[in-house]
């Protein structure tokens, strides 16, 4: 990038560090913005509808589908002997997740057959009339109670140690050892799953589909179809919401409507019902957490061992690297000196748990603090004491138990601020003696920290592309593999675009995501999405600029290094030019105006035998004090306060972030909080819609709720324009929220004893703690 | 027969009034907008009046003249909306593509990201400045409690309606309107029963109660629609025919609201909304019980006719009218009768009402004076959820500070709403204090016994319950033990 601008009359509309709107805002606003369910649909338009098994674990002896295949609309009926290709979807290619399932139901919501009408309540109706006969298989859809039978894993567990666990255990200073549930959380993506396929010619088809993952849909359908990927072309504009819930659970709706389309040779859309797709698509995964700790007299951990068994359903879906990066975050900021932890990705009788937004870190982490809290407790200290006492050192006390050093820690100085600017101490003491009042209203405060890792962990899709074309008339066509589920994605490329050219961002057309157009993308995931798709633009921005600048500087006889970008113009030695003047100057004189962009993460590295590597580029940091108030006849509580200080790095767009903080601080209480998955005794979930399942709303929002970004902080790392990642570490920041409510709870036997509180604390949760401490 | 018959629903959709000769009775707004319309700024997020993504204004002539409600498109159904003005998001920006100031608001504060809820919060943002355009932050709350965001965390959607607050609404479209779409709307209201036969059965909006009554004499099995927020989810979640269904959301006789020095009557067709001030004036809590049922939208369909009438040992008014003793008059042809409104619940899914009766109104006693009364509801989520148990407590104390009178009726512990009555017996007579207290609370178990289920564990409900006695306790001694989230201004208390 030119450092010296000669001459700028202004600064260009939507650079870097600004913060910018979201490019479909006004599109939101006025209901103008496209989503799948709302495209013009081509004639002759199909609908499909998945038939859903009604067992948790059982032989499917007979499908009697003669009622549904003659209902009215119905074009047919497609089972799993109807898929021309391979009946798989497993990511891992584990083959072990059918399309269709295949003469056995795995899970109380499995699809075993789709239903093609002509109008989606045609299928839908004729999915009800099919008669299964089943025979039972006994079905565990709790982690434990697959655990006690013997459940086998989905995929293989991972261990990481570094030290000696066990002797440091034996030889403990202090021991304690304990358990702790933690549940799954449905994403609720205000989008439902949706994808249409529109049949081309030969092998070739088109899917429209919500997803985060637009390669793997190509895949997929692909092998679901019996073909190649070339003959599969995917496109996606946007989400409404991913969160996770869109990185593998598209494949489904994707592999039937191409199916389909194929086969009668009409476009075919496919959109469940809100409860179906609650029910028939994966979560996160619930764990149950044991761990066994030795620490000093300060609360300074010696050693920790702990087995993290997660629900992972029926088949393995992403619960390997789920499971993994539990492990992987567990520590959170505390260094751990002797330490063996352990994965258990056990098989359930559920349906397939995936991704969601933070990616078995968040369970890693609550299961992390839960030991800090019962540290505290045990010693009687502010849990925030022992915590300080446990963070990671500078130079010292640094390398994690998947032998990383922590290289960029700032979580001190994340703390002292936060502790600083909410005034944690006095408040802590006002908490405490409203408390010694007794009563029945009772209050809590905490201060939580977070360190979350960076990249994927399969260091391969530490990649990405990008594909940026300059028309003859100076607008700019961006594109790139990155997927827009509101992150504000789209928005950070064309800014870090904008920035490239030095060009208004209105310049910029933010195009859909297509497989046709750059190839082999990752998911966008792991809070990854502008880090690699960012750099990829930026790469393929400064192809076009090296070569702009090499025929402006033989064309006008300066040297290179006096042709710059500046705003909306590109200076040449004394002349000043307008961009799209030398555009099609340059056009003309036969320069490329195109480039495919390409970045991969530099230093990585990671040995899943071994357990050690360096899996993730950075660290995010972020920190959150919560005080809640709970009564103690009911379990009812309320969120008062939440200060919150979360380190983006150098914002690449302040109002994005401080968006996607709040809105996964929420998310994040959510989880912890009024969001419960209820399985009945025929493993049957029961909370599949908005009315049995309660996320936030704004009335839970906390009542004060000051969220800053750390604007000193810096990527140590070469990022774009030295940003970090903010998809997932602040989902983190409602660990406080927890912690609080077990304060409040734990007031009633005066802080004597850790009320290991499980999550989520539902109201009913916290009163029955309230009474086990009552009890004593 | 009445006076007149029509074969088509005559409504104003945005600018245009429409025509329908075709409604089938299961037709939602919803789908009528988007797969007929092609109007895709009405989104479905749920299909079942929980999450807001399909909220829309339904301008309708009520008891006060035309205002203008949210509802949820998802579970209203086109065969109510005869005469009625509905108004999508597609109608809010001006003719130039300028974007309204509410939409200009969620623009400039980030108020949307994924984009999905966003035209719903819009226009629950737009009816709530319509109707009170300097809310303050609890009564956007309260707005918002029907829809769902799950990417803002709503700070920034509040900040939007913040910034919105207090600013002149009188240029606004639908202000400027109102007396046009009022005179059309009165136009389009003639008085006639419209009748509309489809393939799916047949669509029926009665002229008149008496119509009504004709008509269910003729059709016994005919469904009643009122606010459509429970019938909705036969269709929307069950796919239940419903055929023939009778839309009697016109009917203004049946939404009546009067006041007595003996109590309120409240038509059967009075929503929670309309309800609101008679219901929250004259009884104490129940203006708070009142703000969380359902949503706003739900509030402005659901009536208190149609929580009583369908039944459900979860509704959330039935436990506190039979405390307060309310009384049922049910309507059969010319015929009424009235029944204490404990008695209407007869078992799960069976009430006292005969084929072709319908509920016409509910009687609620004045509270005698020196009684004291309190109802609460518990559930997973503060608002906008169904209750875990719903209790209602009200208490007499004689002179002596005995108690002379209890009636205490629950929702969620048993197959209907129902009354404790073995915790009154054990409260009345006796000293009202802790000991009496304590000692009745074990009496909820010869009362009721509770189900598990996703809502609450069956030990959650008798003990939460038991302890909600006491805090009616506690706050008859002027104790505050219930977290709070709004200080209420002096007016409201």
């Amino acid at each position: 990038m030119g450092e010296t601008v000669t001459r700028s009359s202004k600064e260009i509309t939507g650079g870097v560090h600004t913060p910018r709107q979201h490019d479909s805002a006004h599109k939101h606003v006025t209901g103008a913005a496209e989503y799948i369910d709302d495209m013009v649909e081509p004639a002759g338009t199909l609908h499909a509808y998945l038939g859903l098994s009604e067992r948790a674990n059982a032989v499917v002896k007979s499908m009697d589908l003669e009622a549904v295949r003659n209902a009215p609309g119905v074009v047919g009926v497609l089972t799993a002997a109807d898929v021309p290709g391979e009946n798989d979807l497993s990511p891992t290619h584990r083959h072990d997740e059918p399309v269709l399932a295949d003469g056995q139901s795995a899970f109380y919501g499995q699809p075993i057959f789709a239903v093609i009408a002509e109008t989606r309540e045609q299928a839908r109706r004729a999915a009800t009339l099919a008669r299964v006969d089943y025979e039972d298989r006994p079905h565990h859809t709790d982690v434990v109670s697959a655990m006690e039978a013997g459940y086998p894993h989905v995929t293989d567990p991972l261990q990481l140690s570094n030290g000696d666990a066990e002797s440091a255990l034996s030889s403990a200073t202090n021991r304690l050892s304990g358990e702790m549930r933690i549940g799954g959380q449905d994403h609720f993506y205000l989008e439902g799953h949706i994808a249409m396929a529109i049949p081309g010619e030969d092998d070739e088809v088109t899917v429209f589909s919500s997803t985060q993952h637009p390669s793997e849909i190509q895949h997929m359908v692909a092998q679901a179809l019996g073909t190649v990927s070339n003959a599969v072309t995917v496109h996606t504009r946007r989400m409404g919401g991913g969160f996770g819930g869109k990185e593998t659970q598209g494949n489904q709706f994707a592999a039937v409507a191409a199916i389909a389309a194929k086969r009668w040779n009409r476009a075919v859309k496919i959109r469940p019902d809100r409860d179906d797709d609650m029910i028939a698509t994966g979560k996160r995964h619930d764990f149950h957490v044991a761990y066994d700790v030795a620490y000093d007299d300060d609360g300074r951990i010696e050693a920790l061992d702990a087995v993290f068994a997660a629900r992972c359903g029926f088949s393995s879906d992403l619960s390997g690297p789920v499971t993994d990066r539990a492990l992987f975050h567990c520590d959170n900021c505390y260094f751990l000196p002797n330490v063996r932890l352990r994965s258990r990705p056990m098989k359930t009788d559920t349906v397939s748990n995936t991704a969601f937004r933070g990616f078995g870190g968040p369970q890693g982490k609550i299961g992390g603090e839960r030991v800090i809290e019962e540290i505290a407790y045990a010693l009687g200290k502010d849990p925030l004491e022992v915590r300080k006492a446990n963070f990671y050192g500078i130079g010292e006390r640094n390398v994690t138990p998947y032998h990383q050093v922590v290289e960029d820690n700032i979580i001190h100085r994340i703390v002292e601020e936060l502790e600083e600017s909410s005034d944690y101490q006095a408040r802590r003491q006002s908490v405490l003696d409203h408390n010694a009042k007794g009563g029945v209203l009772r209050k809590g405060i905490s201060l939580t920290p977070v360190k979350f890792g960076i990249s994927f962990t399969a260091t391969w899709f530490n990649q990405a592309g990008a594909l940026v074309h300059i028309y003859q008339d100076g607008s700019i066509h961006l594109n790139h593999g990155g997927t827009e589920m509101g992150q504000g994605l789209n928005t950070k490329v064309a800014q870090v675009v904008a920035d490239e050219f030095q060009v208004d961002i209105e310049t910029i057309r933010i195009t859909a995501t297509n497989t046709g157009k750059v190839p082999n993308t990752s998911a966008t995931a792991a809070s990854s999405g502008s880090d690699l798709n960012g750099m990829a633009a930026a790469n393929a921005c400064e192809q076009i600029k090296t070569r702009l600048v090499a025929y402006a500087s033989e064309h006008f006889g300066v040297p290179q290094e006096q042709v710059t970008f500046v705003p909306n113009h590109v200076q040449v030695g004394n002349q000043l030019i307008p961009f799209h003047e030398l555009v099609r100057q340059a056009y003309t004189h036969r320069v490329q105006l195109s480039a495919a962009g390409f970045y991969k993460t530099p230093k990585i590295h990671w040995n899943r035998e071994t357990g050690q590597g360096r899996p993730f580029f950075y660290y995010a940091y972020g920190a959150s004090v919560s005080e809640v108030t709970i009564d103690t006849l009911t379990g009812e509580y309320h969120v008062d306060r939440v200060d919150i200080l979360q380190d983006v790095g150098k914002s690449l767009n302040p109002a994005i972030d401080l968006g996607q903080v709040q809105g996964a601080f929420v998310q994040g209480m959510g989880w912890l909080t009024t969001e419960e998955l209820w399985w009945d005794g025929n493993g049957r979930l029961r909370t599949h819609a908005p009315s049995t399942y309660k996320i936030p709303l704004a009335s839970d929002k906390p009542k004060e709720f000051n969220v800053e970004l750390a604007n000193w902080s810096t990527n140590k790392e070469r990022t774009i324009r030295r940003s970090k990642a903010v998809g997932e570490p602040p989902f983190m920041l409602a660990n406080s929220v927890l912690e609080a409510l077990s304060m409040a709870v734990a007031s009633v036997a005066d802080y004597r004893e850790c009320p290991r509180l499980d999550a989520p604390a539902t109201p009913e949760r916290i009163l029955m703690a309230v009474e086990r401490l009552k009890q004593g | 027969m009445p006076d007149a018959v029509r074969h088509e629903l005559r409504f104003i959709l945005n600018s245009e009034v429409v025509h329908l000769n075709d409604v089938a009775p299961t037709l939602t707004l919803l789908d009528y907008l988007r797969l007929q319309k092609r109007l895709t700024g009405t989104k479905e997020g749920c299909a079942e009046g929980d999450c807001g993504a399909c909220t829309v204004l339904v301008g309708r002539l009520g008891p006060k003249g035309l205002v203008y409600e949210t509802v949820n498109a998802c579970i209203r159904f086109v065969g109510s909306l005869d005469a009625c003005h509905v108004v999508t998001v597609e109608h809010l920006a001006d003719l130039n593509g300028n974007l309204h100031p509410i939409q200009q608001a969620m623009v400039d504060f980030h108020g949307s990201q994924c984009g999905f809820c966003t035209p719903g919060i819009v226009m629950s943002l737009y009816g709530l400045w319509l109707e009170t355009p300097n809310a303050d932050a609890a009564r956007v709350e309260k707005t918002l409690q029907g829809n769902l965001c799950r990417c803002t965390g709503y700070d920034a959607i509040l900040n939007a309606a913040e910034a919105m607050a207090g600013s002149d609404n009188s240029g606004d479209k639908l202000v400027v309107t109102h007396e046009a779409i009022t005179q059309k709307l009165s136009e389009l209201r003639d008085g006639s029963r419209v009748e509309i036969d489809t393939p799916s059965g047949k669509t029926i909006v009665p002229g008149s109660v008496d119509d009504l009554a004709e008509i269910l004499e003729a059709y016994p099995k005919a469904t009643v629609v009122a606010g459509s927020t429970d019938v909705g989810l036969w269709v929307t979640k069950h796919m239940h025919d419903i055929a023939p269904a009778v839309f009697i959301g016109n009917l203004v006789e049946l939404q009546t609201i009067s006041e007595d020095e003996s109590g309120i009557t409240l038509g059967a067709g009075v929503t929670y909304t309309d309800a609101f001030d008679a219901i929250s004036r004259g009884i104490p809590t129940m203006g708070d019980l009142w703000d969380r049922i359902g949503g706003e939208q739900v509030r402005n369909m659901g009536t208190v006719g149609g929580n009583i009438a369908n039944g459900s040992p979860i509704g959330d008014t039935p436990p506190p009218l039979i405390a307060l003793g309310a009384e049922l008059t049910l309507q059969k042809g010319a015929t009424t009768r009235t029944i204490a409104l404990e008695d209407f619940f007869i078992d799960y899914g069976k009430q006292d009402r005969a084929p072709g009766e319908f509920v016409r109104s509910v009687f609620i006693p004045k509270l005698p004076a020196g009684d004291t009364f309190a109802v609460y509801k518990i559930s997973k989520r503060r608002d906008e959820d169904i209750s875990a148990v719903c209790g209602a407590f009200r208490a007499r104390l004689a002179d002596d500070g005995t108690v002379e009178d209890a009636r205490i009726a629950f929702g969620g512990m048993a197959a209907t709403p129902k009354r404790a009555k073995a915790v009154e017996q054990a409260l009345v007579g006796n000293a009202w204090n802790e000991a009496t207290v304590d000692q009745a609370m074990a009496a909820f178990e010869q009362d009721f016994t509770p189900l598990t289920d996703w809502r609450a564990s069956a030990e959650y409900r008798m003990l939460s319950t038991k302890n909600l006695l006491k805090r009616f306790y506690l706050e008859t001694q002027g104790q505050a033990v219930q977290v709070v989230r709004h200080e209420k201004s002096l007016a409201e208390v």
